[in-house]
């Protein structure tokens, strides 16, 4: 504030007090407020800050409730958990586990389920609000993806949102382990087998983690700890940052008349879209009260305690971590081999490498894409997947890959269900791993150019009406009617690419780096379908 | 009814008297008869259910048995029992293994399958216990369990433990079932009476090992069969319990009903008005 500013300032007060009666309780809050923060300003930016309405942009809304929810059902749940190994004796009040030894966070996790007014509903809660945090972010992903919402300048958040999606894995998995009943053993049973098959390090780095072997008496507490401190740290550090971007970069739309690269059509947040926020905020937490309520989830007093002998049938990893449980169901026998005196577990490595690889590709396609594009434009509208016929066949691919790993976590289920033999199931997703990509690939890659044909055709020639007229010669025609121009705005506005033309630098070479760049390149954008432009269709309007 | 009818005719007067006592003596009349008809049917089907209904070592239990064996079974297992190439040899298997077989519906055998599927059974009670008779009677095997080893009243604690620690590898630890090689599967527990559990445990079927007296005694059988059924009694505590399958149910589930919910809202909250 400067001193000139000054007087103003205080001149305003006084209509202030005239306008305590006129504006009421409200106005008179809202300017003591503003005159102690200046959040007029924050209200009067962020307030007309425009979100375009999409049904798929508000997904990632729905992971961040289900945080929300997450954080709340959680926070009650650290009331009555004990994150401890100690052995106790039961004597709680559910009757088929009365007197056995279990450890005091198996204990204190029945006692939230039957003791605590709530517990149970709570811990379903919290336990289902997790499964629906990771599949609204896993959603909220592909819907990214296959828009191109990750072009510039989003590729850093799109790298934040995967660490997210990473995190709420690590999140979930750390919650799964804590109660310390069978199920959560066996999970963490297979993960310290994980860790021991990485070669040289491995046995060291699992009496680490373990603190000694396992199951030992630490790996509760030390989970509890990354469980509700470091990793929510992390996510609502993560979260922040991502939603800062969302401003800073302000939201994507799709193509639609008078939407370009430089505007944002939509609602603004005051007071249209809080308001539907807020109340969307709501359903999804009814949503998951109701699921709470009625369905239960992780009936530890049915799996009982961990003792390290008995393994269930059925033993799986909640759905986020089933892909990876799935890799190593699919590995083929005999993948295991000794070496000087040393066992090399490929059985898991290659899996877990696998699962690394996999997980990295799609940290790293933003920025692959725009390497191989060559294109290096800010982008604020985004594509409908079929404009980008080679993206969406990747992802077709990957969503494949990630599909058939995820029904192996269930293959003993789909073999007792379906009446097939296991080594069936287990065989045939094997061969699905392999091909099914490819063929997922193709598909989608050639559905995508057909539906582009089809807007193409549309767009210059109009639809079929579906009316029939026979012209005075005897000739039959079926009446074509054009689309209205709001409607062809969005058959028509896309990006056209061309493969990359080799050139020779200044020095006269052409580097190999270039070479794979314009291979990948061509593989891109070979088959294409080129936009409809204002000539075409003003041609095609006059015949 | 014949009563009141009566006293209808008898006169208004004692109607009233005796139209006031009678349908509370209707009503204990009822009372007492479906008291007997039900005491006696529960002491009926309980001592048909621990064998008692039927005496095993009767003749004429034994030769009924043997006719409907060779009428039903005597094709694959042979006219002594010997077995042929299409079903095993049955000397020796007991009474135990007969009741069990035949008396889920597991034989006669359907079809080829990898494994024998419980159905409805083909023979009655009765039937199945002379069966039981005439096959025991051939060979001697393992008998019938004892009632007292099937009243639920074992220690569930140790029970659940047992099970965990022998059964829920195949079983599933809410005894919802698993997969077994080559389309073989350990069956769902749910429902299964406890009798049939037991004959279970003693002869090992299909794919199942055998849990002899001297491996799993017959008080800790007792324990598990609590267990089992005090599991299957508690396992909608949290609510409907989705199969007792575990996270690939509950998975399931949270995608095409929970999140599918919430994509229906999102489409509805951004539908553009018409």
């Amino acid at each position: 504030m400067t001193t000139t500013s000054e007087p103003l300032a205080y001149d305003r007060t006084e209509p202030a007090d005239a306008r305590r009666s006129s504006g009421g309780l409200t106005g008179w809050a809202s300017n003591y407020l503003d005159e102690r923060t200046g959040i007029s300003y924050v209200v009067r930016e962020f307030g007309r800050k425009i979100f375009p309405d999409h049904w798929s942009f508000m997904l990632g809304e729905v992971a961040l409730y289900s945080f929300v929810i997450i954080l709340l059902s959680g926070t009650f749940l650290t009331f009555f958990f004990q994150a401890s190994m100690a052995e106790v004796v039961y004597n709680g009040s559910y009757v088929p586990l009365k007197g056995l030894d279990m450890s005091a966070a198996m204990q204190s996790t029945l006692n939230i389920s039957f003791e605590v007014r709530g517990g149970l509903l709570m811990r379903q809660v919290h336990h289902w609000a997790a499964l629906l945090f990771v599949a609204s972010i896993g959603l909220h992903m592909v819907r990214i993806f296959f828009t191109g919402a990750f072009r510039k300048p989003r590729e850093l958040n799109w790298l934040i949102g995967f660490v997210l999606f990473v995190l709420a894995m690590g999140e979930g998995f750390t919650g799964y382990s804590l109660p310390d009943d069978l199920l959560s053993g066996n999970g963490l049973r297979i993960i310290a087998g994980m860790v021991e098959g990485i070669p040289f390090v491995g046995s060291w780095l699992e009496w680490f983690i373990f603190g000694g072997q396992f199951p030992g008496t630490s790996i509760v507490g030390r989970l509890y700890t990354l469980h509700i401190l470091l990793l929510p740290a992390a996510v609502l550090a993560l979260i922040g940052l991502h939603l800062v971007f969302v401003v800073v970069h302000k939201h994507t739309q799709f193509a639609g008349p008078g939407r370009t690269n430089d505007n944002v059509i939509g609602y603004p947040i005051l007071p249209v879209y809080a308001a539907k926020a807020g109340g969307f905020f709501f359903i999804v937490f009814g949503v998951v009260m109701l699921m709470a309520t009625f369905f239960a989830i992780n009936p530890i007093w049915t799996y009982g305690p961990y003792d390290p002998s008995p393994v269930s049938a059925g033993t799986q990893p909640d759905w986020y971590i089933g892909f990876a449980d799935g890799a190593l169901r699919l590995v083929p026998h005999g993948w295991e081999f000794v070496l000087f005196n040393t066992t090399y577990s490929l059985n898991v490595l290659v899996p877990v490498v696998g699962l690394g690889a996999f997980l990295g590709a799609v940290a790293v396609y933003p920025f692959l894409e725009s390497w191989v594009t060559g294109d290096k434009r800010e982008h604020h509208v985004s594509d409908r997947p079929r404009n980008m016929p080679t993206r969406t066949g990747i992802g077709a691919a990957g969503l494949t890959v990630y599909a058939v790993l995820w029904a192996a976590a269930g293959s003993d289920l789909i073999a007792t269900h379906f009446k097939f033999s296991i080594e069936g199931v287990i065989t045939t997703l094997q061969f699905a791993l392999v091909v099914g990509p490819f063929i997922a690939y193709f598909v989608a890659k050639r559905v995508c150019l057909a539906l582009q044909k089809k807007d193409r055709e549309v767009a210059l020639h109009g639809f079929e009406s579906g009316r029939i007229v026979r012209l005075p010669g005897g000739e039959y025609i079926e009446v074509h009617e054009q689309v209205d121009d709001f409607e062809r705005w969005r058959l028509v506005s896309f990006n056209d690419y061309e493969p990359l033309m080799i050139r020779p630098n200044a020095a006269g070479r052409i580097p190999p780096q270039e070479r794979v760049r314009a291979v990948l390149s061509r593989w891109f954008f070979e088959d294409r379908i080129e936009p409809v432009t204002r000539t075409d269709v003003e041609l095609s309007s006059h015949h | 009814m014949i009563r009141t009818r009566r006293a209808a005719a008898a006169g208004p007067v004692r109607t009233r008297k005796r139209g006031r006592r009678s349908p509370l003596a209707s009503v204990a009349l009822v009372a007492v008869g479906l008291l007997l008809t039900g005491g006696a049917y529960t002491l009926f089907t309980a001592s048909s259910g621990a064998s008692a209904a039927i005496d095993l070592n009767s003749a004429q239990a034994i030769s009924q048995g043997k006719k409907l064996f060779q009428a039903n079974c005597a094709t694959c297992h042979g006219l002594a029992l010997q077995g042929t190439v299409a079903g095993p040899s049955l000397i020796g298997v007991g009474a135990a293994a007969v009741d069990f077989q035949v008396g889920t519906g597991r034989m006669p055998l359907a079809q080829d399958a990898p494994q024998a599927q419980d159905k409805p059974p083909v023979f009655d009670d009765t039937q199945t216990k002379e069966l039981a008779a005439y096959v025991a009677s051939v060979a001697p095997g393992p008998g019938l369990p004892s009632s007292k080893y099937l009243q639920l009243s074992g220690n569930a604690t140790r029970g659940a433990e047992l099970f965990r620690i022998n059964c829920a590898m195949c079983h599933n630890v809410a005894g919802a079932g698993g997969a077994l090689t080559e389309g073989k599967y350990a069956p769902n527990l749910n429902g299964v009476t406890p009798a049939h559990i037991y004959e279970a445990m003693l002869t090992g079927p299909q794919n199942m090992p055998v849990f002899n007296d001297a491996n799993i005694s017959p008080q800790d059988k007792a324990d598990i069969i609590t267990a089992l059924k005090a599991t299957q009694q508690n396992a909608n505590v949290g609510g409907f319990d989705l199969g007792s399958l575990g996270p690939v149910a509950e998975g399931l589930f949270l995608w095409i009903f929970g999140l599918g919910a919430i994509v229906a809202f999102t489409v509805w909250l951004t539908a553009k008005a018409n």
